[in-house]
């Protein structure tokens, strides 16, 4: 009898330490690939580091150059992205957060949103290329902004009905108490209770288009050339790093992992920033 | 540092508003194959006058598809349009530049030129029937060159391609089972393959795929190093793919003859023509506004004519058109967009 | 939440009458000043409104636009897998069964590990480490998808396709599922495809997983422990059950990310309007082909069978997400709580 509760036991350790095996190779194996990826880019993007890399425009093939009006471009595009998905995000989600709580129409809005937050960014492209290009009658950074603004939009409202959320009752109570109207209390002490982590949602949203391409290849397009005209094709780091990385020029390659580089640096320090911002809010 | 920092802030900004106030841009779309010595022009051309030509290559068919929009001021193809179809769409067309294109291979072992092709080859790879490089076709005309036991993946255009049209073409003239089966145009129904975007995306799938065969531009090959191959032309001579063999078959071209500059240039007779040449076309609107078209006749007049323009095209390998045709286009401009 | 405390809040507000304190604001600045609560409420309210109009103008002007294509070709669109640009016949066969085999092998690779992961942060793991490995994970989540497509095609492809002709000969050999490993040691393809999108996605799934394993009563585990069972034991007969929606919601999500992933696919798949059963050999997937070809197409046709394209993967991914989020709903998760 010894013997069979002992074949059992072993049994039952052996699985156990087997699958927790499993699971600590497994998380091993995920990092693995995340520092294959991080690795890769950093060592070939760091070989094209260099003064020129920000002073210089895209090149022809053979010439020398940078990524300047790349740069430029999408810092463009990405600031009015801002502009416009930032207040109807924030504004959106408080609605959620402060008048429609609990009823039926936030939820819907809520699930909605978060489809919209999901849906393919291709898609979007498609639909901007279908309202805007078409009737403007040419790409335009224009329309690559505004691209890039529906793709924020989800981000912030989500991210600001979460903060607004989080404010406690006594605080909006009190100020309710001392005649405020309710659109003031929202203003002056939600949204500065919930400040950090609103800002938090669009650092998170920023960094999320600014690597974005695949919308930007129907309605920006790409340019040569320096240019701070919106109504034109503008140039952009992920286009152009997806022209000049599928081309057989080692030059362009070479540009093409750097601007790689800075963009998942952007990306990495935007996250850091934005985590260390809500480090102090409560815990999740 | 900071100084530094503060300058190139400054020198940007100026340069921007600089851009903005006196800088003409001109919009283009169109294929790949002229993109090398396009590109070049441009960034010559804004040196010496500032305007902008800012040229997206998007393959031939994106190029005439942009035209008939409205969307760009001018558009290239190296697929000529038919006139019928240019009078249809207001649009006129001349040649820019003679252009060739060429087999490229990556076949452990082999070089630039090592490797001789002819139609019925090509056709049988880009059908599928001959599927490894030691097949006895191949190794029949290659006597003497080591080929490997190795699968032929086929590269092609995944894009609407001027390039792909002439390939096609090509391959039609010499194979009625190509013509019946694929036909030739900008973009055709390919029995086998992997698709890359652009002369670019075909030679950059070539260069990372073993035992890989695609066709581009000869500027893509020639500044990427890459294992291009001979032809046996019409004449049943071995030509090698360069300015010369180019210029025979162009030599070929009378434009008097045709209207609208409408011409093919693939497998033209001549001992040293080669069998994959063409023009690569401007189209233009000819309602378009008469400001801008002045802007990009002013462009086409500088790189057909100046010296610096067409020794920038020779170094790619591009053949320049000759005078007399120059003189042929000028007067079409004269006729056509009154200018 | 605060659900309920702002819902009494809500309630007090109408019902509390006027101050019987003076008020110090004239009556024509306190009704003003609350009209502009209702100005305020029908501005938000509007703008949050927008959200709902902006998915049905997705949907509607994809499907507008793709109605040319759908008429012309009727059902025969969803079957035929011809791409003729210049005949002007097209067929989405080849798209969607790319999109959806990619995916498959996607969450084939990426939902075990993505177990494996979510279970060692939350069961084995010690606290000080849970944050750091957390966080690396999130990072792979928030490399931009076209490094991963230029890694896999730079970097991976070649990898892959010294290890293809081994696939070739030792699975390839297999009666039956052999044919899908055999085919040309390429390096990019279906498979490579496939496997890039998994990297991709495991952080998605992973952390969905890793936040309902953390929610589980502790009750209910230490219940089990208390019974003898072991780590593994625990995980597999009551932390799985228990969250058993969730996970499957957390695993519809990744694959809608899987679908709608465009640059690190357009990078690896071969572009090719073929359909193999092979996955070694090329493909296409429904946003690859638009990414290629969009900006492209020449004919109005060529346009519309595009975006009738756009429209079934939007009606795809819509659909697996919105599975995916009454899924998540169920454990309470749905409220946004979980990673993006």
């Amino acid at each position: 009898m010894n013997t069979a509760k002992n074949a059992r036991y072993l049994r039952r350790r052996f699985w156990n330490v087997f699958n927790l095996g499993m699971a600590m190779a497994t998380t091993l194996f995920g990092l693995f690939w995340l520092v294959w990826i991080l690795w890769t880019t950093l060592s070939y993007g760091a070989t094209a580091l260099n003064m020129e890399l920000f002073t210089g425009d895209t090149p022809a093939p053979g010439s020398i150059g940078g990524l300047r009006n790349a740069f430029v471009g999408s810092l463009l595009m990405i600031g009015v992205a801002v502009m416009i998905g930032t207040p109807v995000g924030i504004l959106a989600g408080t609605y959620l957060a402060e008048f429609a709580q609990g009823s039926r129409l936030a939820a819907v809005i809520r699930f909605f949103n978060d489809i919209l937050l999901s849906a393919p960014s291709i898609v979007i492209g498609l639909f901007i290329y279908a309202v805007v290009v078409v009737p403007m009658g040419s790409f335009s950074g224009l329309a690559g902004a505004l691209s890039l603004a529906i793709l924020l939009l989800p981000v912030v409202l989500r991210t600001t009905d979460e903060m607004l959320g989080m404010v406690p009752g006594t605080m909006r109570e009190a100020a309710l108490a001392l005649g405020a109207p309710h659109w003031k209390m929202i203003v002056q002490v939600s949204y500065r209770a919930a400040r950090s982590g609103i800002l938090t949602g669009v650092l998170l949203a920023v960094a999320r288009i600014s690597g974005e391409t695949a919308p930007l290849l129907f309605t920006a397009l790409s340019n040569q050339f320096f240019s701070t005209n919106l109504d034109k094709p503008i140039a952009n780091v992920p286009v152009v790093i997806f022209q000049f990385a599928m081309s057989p020029y080692p030059e362009w390659q070479h540009l093409a992992w750097a601007g790689a580089l800075i963009a998942a640096m952007a990306v990495l320090v935007l996250s850091l920033v934005s985590r260390f911002l809500i480090k102090d809010r409560s815990p999740r | 540092m900071k100084t530094k920092g503060v300058a190139f802030v400054l020198g940007v900004m100026s340069l921007g508003v600089a851009g903005l106030a006196q800088a003409e841009t001109i919009s283009a779309a169109g294929g790949t194959a002229i993109y090398p010595v396009l590109s070049k022009w441009a960034e010559t051309y804004q040196q010496k006058t500032g305007t902008m030509v800012n040229y997206q290559a998007i393959g031939s068919g994106g190029g005439i598809a942009q035209i008939k929009a409205k969307t760009v001021d001018f558009a290239n193809s190296d697929m000529p349009l038919k006139p019928e179809y240019l009078n249809k769409d207001q649009l006129v067309q001349f040649p820019a530049v003679i252009i060739g294109i060429t087999p490229v291979v990556n076949v452990p072992g082999i070089k630039p030129g090592e490797l001789t092709f002819n139609g019925t080859i090509l056709t049988g790879i880009y059908l599928g029937k001959i599927k490894k490089w030691n097949d006895a076709a191949i190794a029949d005309l290659n006597k003497g060159v080591k080929l490997p036991d190795m699968n032929i993946t086929v590269v092609h255009r995944s894009d609407g391609s001027g390039t792909t049209f002439n390939f096609t073409n090509y391959l039609a003239k010499v194979s009625p089972e190509w013509r019946q089966r694929v036909g030739d145009n900008t973009a055709v129904s390919w029995p086998v393959g992997v698709g890359g975007k652009g002369n670019a995306g075909v030679a950059a799938y070539v260069q990372r795929i073993p035992g890989a065969i695609g066709y581009v531009e000869y500027a893509y090959a020639k500044e990427n190093h890459m294992a291009y191959g001979k032809m046996i032309n019409a004449a049943g001579k071995v030509v090698a793919p360069d300015l010369a063999t180019f210029q025979a078959a162009a030599a070929n071209a009378d434009f008097t003859k045709v209207e609208d500059f409408y011409m093919i240039l693939t497998n033209q007779p001549g001992a040293q023509s080669w069998p994959i040449s063409a023009a690569t076309y401007i189209l233009m609107r000819q309602d378009g506004d008469k400001t801008v078209n002045a802007g990009v006749l002013k462009f086409a007049r500088w790189f057909l004519t100046a010296p610096q323009a067409q020794a920038e095209a020779r170094s790619l390998d591009y053949v320049p058109l000759p005078k007399t045709t120059v003189t042929q286009i000028e007067a079409y401009w004269k006729r056509n967009l009154g200018q | 939440m605060d659900d309920t405390r702002d819902a009494e809040l809500e309630m007090r507000m109408v019902a509390v009458p006027s101050p019987a304190v003076p008020s110090r604001i004239s009556p024509a600045r306190s009704r003003r000043l609350h009209a502009m609560d209702r100005r305020f409420r029908w501005l938000t309210g509007g703008l949050a409104f927008l959200v709902l109009l902006l998915l049905v103008g997705v949907a509607l002007s994809l499907f507008l636009r793709g109605w040319e294509a759908f008429h012309h070709f009727g059902f025969a669109f969803f079957w035929s897998d011809a791409w003729d640009p210049v005949t002007e016949n097209f067929g989405a066969l080849v798209p969607i069964y790319g999109t959806l085999v990619s995916s498959l092998i996607a969450l084939l690779i990426a939902v075990p590990i993505s177990f494996g992961i979510a279970l060692f942060i939350s069961e084995l793991a010690p606290e000080w480490l849970r944050q750091p490995i957390g966080s690396a994970i999130e990072l792979l989540a928030g490399i931009p998808s076209i490094i991963f497509g230029m890694w896999g095609l730079f970097v991976f492809a070649p990898v892959l396709g010294s290890a293809e002709p081994w696939l070739n000969d030792h699975l390839g050999a297999l009666p039956g599922i052999g044919a899908l490993f055999r085919g040309p040691p390429m390096g990019i393809g279906m498979l490579t495809a496939g496997i890039i999108l998994a990297i991709m996605v495991i952080p998605f799934i992973s952390a969905i997983m890793r936040d309902v394993f953390l929610v589980v009563p502790a009750m209910l585990k230490e219940s089990a422990y208390g019974l003898g069972a072991t780590t593994w034991e625990v995980a597999r007969h009551v932390v799985l059950p228990y969250t058993r929606t969730a996970v499957v919601g957390g695993v519809f999500l990744g694959l809608g990310r899987a679908l709608g992933e465009t640059m690190a696919v357009t990078f690896v798949i071969g572009n090719a309007h073929d359909l193999h059963i092979s996955l070694l050999d090329a493909g296409n997937s429904i946003a690859a082909a638009l990414a290629n070809e969009f900006a492209e197409a020449f004919s109005p046709m060529y346009k519309s069978a595009l975006m009738a394209l756009g429209f079934i993967l939007f009606i795809i991914t819509f659909v697996v997400l919105v599975l995916a989020k009454l899924m998540l709903w169920r454990l309470g998760q749905g409220q946004g709580k979980v990673g993006l």
